[in-house]
């Protein structure tokens, strides 16, 4: 059905649609103008064409930032992370859904009442707590933060899949004599696989992204992630604009071109438990 | 047996929030610069607090952002939404695009922001000024710095609440949308009285969510202006935050995140209503 007849209405719709998009864009075009740029070419005007394309800006920011070594990190951080968030939160997002036992209603709310504390609530004890324990610019162990962190929505969202497997299939393998164990592995697994990639995806993109705990807890040159390597770079006094839109770039190419391939992925997870009705 | 399926994500959440949380209560009241030995020193910490003036400029901004928060990228939302639902082609398009800024590193955005917008030597303020406009970079400004700030925020921000509310309008029953059309409504009437209350229920968790999110924004005020000038931008987490690791007065510090706490836990307690009410039906 369609809700509109008239042709004008339909134009204007798209005339507004359209300045939305680009005010979304804009700046994302500045960044990838301007990373090809001179200084005095980007200070001339931000939004004239390169008069060539200065691909060396993009050598300097892959060195400046040290992107060889804190790209690894970050990659390091994103898998561990991921892999840590799905072994653990596909465990307990199955007995959430699943079993009926009289204390997971505490362990709902405790889980949704961590995803609304700030970070500060705990952030300084953490910190002084690794710090004592040996554990500051030690990936693996911001990994388990980010754990944390990312679990509660994600066993939210892993929950709902868990929940469109019929039960039929779970007591059909309990009565042949499967265990909790097989029936969780070889019965559920194979059918939440989508839920798998959605969580996989977002806790992805969060942790490639996440500032405020990396930039606390990993501050050495050797365990920087790139997101706050990147954030270092463009403090310093000096400020070469061509350069550091490169190393906005670098930074931000591969989560976009991610995201434009698996759009429906990422939005069903971001957007995921926030439409009621 | 299934019990135990729970215990690893439980491990770990409490050893990393809960217990740190409940270690940052009892710290509020102390004095710890986070080396020697704590001192309890009482309800000090929130009388001190009572008395800053610094305090009250970042609970003042704090409120100021949560408004801003409140209005804009919800209204802005709620168009886009509605004009998304009037079109046939492009739909996915235009998501896509709205979306984008969600995905991009608030690090990277900031600096997108300061260096080719903002920027009174290499910006679009740059050539306004050239071009004769008396613009001023906002973020150097006591007066702008916080809207400066919030500008670019919301840029990242609305296009969220537009796809939200658009997959809630697409559930909106076909028949409450025909039957309103049949008696003559037009656009505006449609949205004010099927659709909105209709998408009510999600307007009203993204509204508790937007509070606490407000009370928590930290990374963008945090990269553009470290709360200054002057402190005009400083909110409470940036405040805490400086106060912990700067100023080394990390029981100061937790007794200001006690504070941004109570704030998230009031808009926690209606978020987690909502979401269980949900589950009920």
């Amino acid at each position: 059905m369609n809700l509109v007849e008239s042709r004008v209405t339909i134009i204007i719709t798209y005339a507004l649609l359209g300045i939305a998009a680009f005010i979304a864009l804009f700046p994302i075009v500045l960044m990838l103008l301007n990373s090809l740029k001179t200084t005095p070419e980007i200070a001339l005007s931000p939004l004239g064409m390169p008069e060539v394309a200065h691909w060396n800006n993009y050598a300097n920011a892959w060195k400046g930032a040290n992107f060889t070594r804190t790209f690894f990190n970050s990659a390091v951080l994103m898998f561990m992370t991921i892999a840590l968030v799905l072994t653990t939160g596909s465990l307990t997002a199955y007995v959430l859904a699943r079993k009926k036992i009289k204390s997971w209603k505490i362990v709902t709310v405790y889980l949704l009442a961590t995803t609304t504390a700030p970070i500060q609530l705990f952030l300084f004890p953490l910190y002084f707590g690794f710090a004592k324990l040996g554990l500051i610019n030690n990936i693996f162990a911001v990994s388990f933060v980010y754990c944390a962190i990312f679990s509660p929505f994600s066993i939210m969202l892993l929950r709902t899949y868990f929940l469109a497997v019929p039960k039929e299939l779970e007591e059909a393998a309990l009565v042949d004599g499967a265990t909790p164990w097989q029936v969780f592995s070889k019965v559920y697994l194979p059918l939440v696989w989508p839920g798998i990639l959605t969580v996989s995806l977002i806790v992805g993109l969060y942790t490639w992204n996440e500032f405020l705990i990396a930039t606390t807890f990993l501050q050495g040159p050797e365990s920087r992630t790139a997101v706050v390597s990147y954030f270092l770079l463009s403090g310093q006094y000096s400020r070469d604009w061509g350069d550091l839109m490169a190393g906005a770039m670098l930074v931000s190419t591969p989560i976009v071109v991610l995201f434009i391939f698996l759009q429906r992925r990422f939005i069903e997870g971001i957007t995921g438990g926030s439409i009621k009705g | 047996m299934y019990r135990l399926f729970a215990i690893p994500t439980l491990i770990i959440n409490v050893s990393i929030i809960l217990l740190p949380a409940l270690l940052t209560v009892v710290l509020a009241f102390y004095r710890w610069d986070g080396i020697s030995n704590p001192t309890f020193i009482g309800f000090e910490n929130f009388e001190k607090l009572w008395g800053d003036r610094i305090f009250w400029k970042a609970l003042k901004n704090n409120v100021i952002w949560t408004a801003l928060f409140l209005t804009f990228p919800i209204a802005i939302g709620l168009i886009a939404a509605s004009l998304l639902m009037l079109v046939r082609r492009g739909r996915t398009f235009f998501q896509v695009v709205y979306f984008l800024p969600m995905i991009i590193a608030t690090v990277i955005t900031a600096r997108i922001w300061q260096g080719m917008i903002y920027n009174p030597q290499s910006g679009i303020v740059a050539m306004l000024n050239r071009y004769g406009y008396d613009v001023r970079d906002p973020l150097s400004q006591t007066s702008t710095a916080l809207y400066g700030v919030a500008v670019a925020d919301l840029w990242h921000w609305w296009g969220f609440m537009a796809v939200i509310f658009f997959a809630a309008m697409r559930q909106v029953s076909q028949e409450q949308i025909e039957s309103a059309r049949i008696e003559g409504a037009n656009y505006f009437q449609l949205m004010r009285w099927v659709m909105i209350p209709a998408i009510m229920p999600t307007i009203a968790l993204m509204m508790v969510m937007t509070v606490i999110w407000s009370f928590l924004v930290f990374d963008f005020i945090f990269i553009m202006t470290q709360g200054g000038p002057a402190f005009t931008s400083e909110v409470l987490s940036t405040m805490a935050y400086r106060k912990a690791f700067y100023e080394l007065g990390v029981g100061y510090a937790a007794a200001t995140a006690l504070v941004i706490s109570l704030f998230g836990l009031t808009a926690a307690f209606f978020y987690i209503r909502l979401q269980n009410r949900e589950d009920a039906e």
